[in-house]
């Protein structure tokens, strides 16, 4: 008995003891504020990452900015909810914008940012979507990207085709890349996320043709089952998958496979989001100026456009006080000012352009993001749809996978995926469902 | 095994006469420690399961809404077939370990080369991580580049897109399973035909059993209560299995090889944590509504 009350005591002492090293003073040994930024451990994000860090620090001598990294994915989303219920948050993180980040309840865990002057210099759809209750709480961290179809640039032109701007050029492509001996549309369902880009690409030509659609959808008043301009997106995979326009190892193959092959010119088509040219610049390093994108099309040329992905954010905890509070909102600042944004582009190829006004896009930018940024200032684009709605089901890469495979046809995908965004709904607490 | 025999095993060899109870039995205080790490760290999580199972919560806050997820979780559509590949996969595997458990143990118990190092060979999976295991096999059971399809390329069959086909996922992951877990089977076996007495092999002999008499009419009886902890042990972990299945499939392509513990692991990653708590309940008591009665039915006939 003494001696389990011993261990229990030492137990008490060591866990106490842990705790209490870390409440140290707020400055460290050399008189330098240290802070903690927590970000995801992709390898390219924290090569940028560790651009920021140096070009913020030799600006910010007095800042000593440590960078702590997570998993990506839902692992990443339940370690990040983890530390902030828990009130262990490091001083600044970067987390999703859009429906993701009003999940982690801002208001409750965020320290509001809508006076700092850079807030001015925000493109608005990114403010939008880093806003909850009418405060804002974050700056960007890296790029606005595109949803669409990276193609190959050379087979294009040895075969004569023009870019597609509706459904039906987009066959007619497809039709003489197969006749000319490439797989006409590269899918790679060994990294299931990767087959949602057909459906969710697809919301500017949603949009265009309901443009009430987002609103309906979070209030339960529209389905993609029921609403053909969104059930269109299942129809594709469908129609794809039964023409045998896919690689023949679409069922295998994996992300940086696909990206290599549209760059190669294995195949013609890779429907992504251009924030792949990144991983183009290590998967496929001297094709990076043979991939060309296009906005995914849709039924009417005059419509054509292109589906937007915003930035995710940077934010800081309430936890983060005193001292550490001014250098982390230096370090937020900075993130939304053009030597921040240079300072990421010098670490990583840009996978398109900034959220910030201030902010210039690099001359040497890949021809995919060339592309993309002509739409944008065209105007002919749309933030996705889990931007304008907090309601994403979590099950859409699976049933696009099943859709894309010829499991199960696209009505009845549609139907299902509409039961997962109920479920999600439900879960959210919303309104009406 | 050890643990359905012997209690009643001891309780009739002992026939020493009883001593005075104050002087031999523990005081009760003696359970305390004991006691509070049960508490603490099975029971009260257990109880707090069953509570959470029935809110809504998000680690910010909660809401008690009755029974409403253990109704979504038996509509959610990937529920019913992740319920049914669940004991398709339990099944499959607990049966080809009983089998071919049972067929390696009399191999290796017999008169056989290396009999030593076999053992060893056979035991080794066992031994190495079973997400380590899932990944090998991925690699290996790739369609084009996987070794598996290139060797039965060479004798002219073309092999089926193991993980990648919908038809085979499931009974691929299975497959591996078995592998990885015959060793143990095999030495459960090994211990109840060896602890079999020489004397009823060699009475069989004597009166012209041939082999296959000798294992139908004294191993397979003998070596009963190994088959029994053999079923439930295999039987149990493949209803709960879930890191084999993860690192190798993930549940797809598509829904074609979720079982229970992957879907409520997908209610978790998605967030919906009174959904994927009450997915553990629903498993928890899908293992006790399979197991008791089956444990119940093989003590009765044991005893």
């Amino acid at each position: 008995m003494r001696l389990s009350a011993a261990v229990l005591l030492a137990g008490v002492l060591t866990v106490s003891g842990c705790s209490a090293g870390s409440l140290g003073s707020s400055s460290d040994a050399n008189g330098k504020t240290p802070i903690t930024f927590l970000t995801n451990n992709d390898p390219a994000n924290v090569k940028v990452a560790e651009a920021v860090i140096a070009a913020f620090e030799a600006r910010n001598t007095d800042i000593d900015v440590k960078l702590d990294t997570r998993p990506q994915g839902s692992e990443g989303d339940n370690l990040v909810k983890t530390r902030l219920a828990t009130g262990d948050m490091a001083d600044v993180f970067e987390y999703n914008s859009g429906s993701l980040f009003q999940a982690i309840a801002p208001q409750t865990n965020l320290t509001p940012v809508s006076g700092e002057s850079w807030v001015g210099d925000l493109d608005p759809t990114f403010k939008q979507v880093v806003t909850a209750n009418n405060e804002v709480y974050g700056s960007p961290w890296q790029n606005i990207t595109g949803g669409g179809i990276f193609y190959n640039k050379p087979l294009y032109a040895k075969l004569g085709l023009q870019v597609p701007k509706t459904w039906a050029d987009f066959m007619a492509n497809n039709a003489k890349l197969k006749a000319a001996g490439v797989a006409p549309v590269e899918q790679t369902y060994s990294e299931t996320w990767t087959s949602q880009v057909l459906v969710l690409a697809d919301f500017h030509n949603v949009s265009a043709a309901d443009p009430g659609f987002a609103d309906k959808y979070t209030n339960n008043q529209a389905k993609f089952a029921t609403t053909p301009a969104a059930l269109a997106g299942f129809q594709h995979l469908e129609e794809l998958k039964k023409a045998g326009y896919w690689n023949s190892d679409y069922a295998s193959a994996k992300y940086n496979e696909g990206l290599a092959a549209v760059a190669t010119g294995k195949a013609g088509h890779y429907p992504m989001i251009t924030f792949g040219v990144t991983a183009i610049s290590t998967a496929a390093p001297d094709n990076v100026n043979d991939v060309g994108f296009f906005a995914l099309p849709g039924t009417d040329a005059a419509k054509n456009g292109v589906t937007l992905w915003e930035p995710s954010g940077i934010y800081i905890p309430k936890t983060t006080k005193d001292a550490k509070l001014g250098a982390a909102k230096k370090f937020q600042a900075f993130l939304a000012s053009a030597d921040g944004c240079a300072a990421e582009a010098s670490a990583t190829p840009v996978g398109g352009p900034f959220a910030v006004k201030t902010c210039k896009l690099p001359d040497n930018v890949a021809p995919a993001v060339k592309d993309l940024s002509a739409y944008v200032d065209a105007g002919q684009a749309s933030p996705a749809l889990e931007f304008l709605s907090p309601i994403k089901g979590p099950a859409l890469e699976q049933i696009t996978v099943e859709v894309g495979s010829g499991i199960r046809n696209a009505p009845a995908g549609a139907k299902l995926y509409d039961e997962d965004v109920k479920k999600q709904a439900q879960q959210l607490g919303l309104q009406g469902w | 095994m050890a643990t359905l025999t012997e209690p009643s095993a001891v309780a009739t060899r002992d026939s020493s006469p009883p001593r005075d109870r104050r002087k031999t039995s523990y005081p009760y205080w003696f359970l305390i420690p004991g006691g509070v790490i049960f508490a603490v760290f099975f029971l009260v999580p257990s109880v707090m399961a069953f509570w959470f199972s029935l809110t809504r919560w998000t680690l910010f806050d909660q809401e008690f809404i009755g029974l409403d997820n253990y109704v979504q979780f038996f509509r959610e559509p990937a529920l019913a077939s992740g319920l049914w590949h669940t004991l398709i996969y339990a099944v499959v595997t607990c049966g080809l370990k009983v089998v071919l458990g049972m067929a390696l143990a009399v191999l290796l118990t017999g008169p056989i080369l290396g009999r030593g190092f076999m053992r060893s060979v056979a035991f080794f999976p066992v031994l190495v991580s079973t997400i380590g295991v899932g990944l090998t096999f991925q690699v290996l059971m790739h369609p084009t580049r996987g070794v598996l399809n290139q060797a039965l390329d060479l004798v002219g069959i073309t092999g089926p897109a193991w993980l990648a086909d919908p038809s085979w996922a499931l009974l691929s992951v299975a497959l591996v399973d078995v592998w990885q877990g015959v060793g143990l089977a095999t030495v459960i076996y090994m211990a109840g035909i060896l602890s079999i007495p020489g004397e009823y092999f060699e009475a069989a002999r004597m009166d012209g059993a041939g082999a296959w008499q000798r294992f139908r009419n004294v191993t397979l009886p003998l070596a009963r209560p190994a088959t029994i902890s053999v079923i439930l042990l295999s039987l149990i972990g493949g209803l709960r299995k879930f890191d084999l299945i993860w690192a190798m499939t993930k549940g797809g392509p598509g829904f074609t090889s979720d079982v229970m513990a992957s879907v409520v692991y997908k209610q978790y990653q998605a967030g919906f944590y009174g959904l994927s708590t009450a997915g553990n309940v629903v498993l928890f008591l899908l293992v006790i509504l399979l197991v008791l009665p089956l444990f119940w039915f093989f003590n009765r006939k044991e005893s």
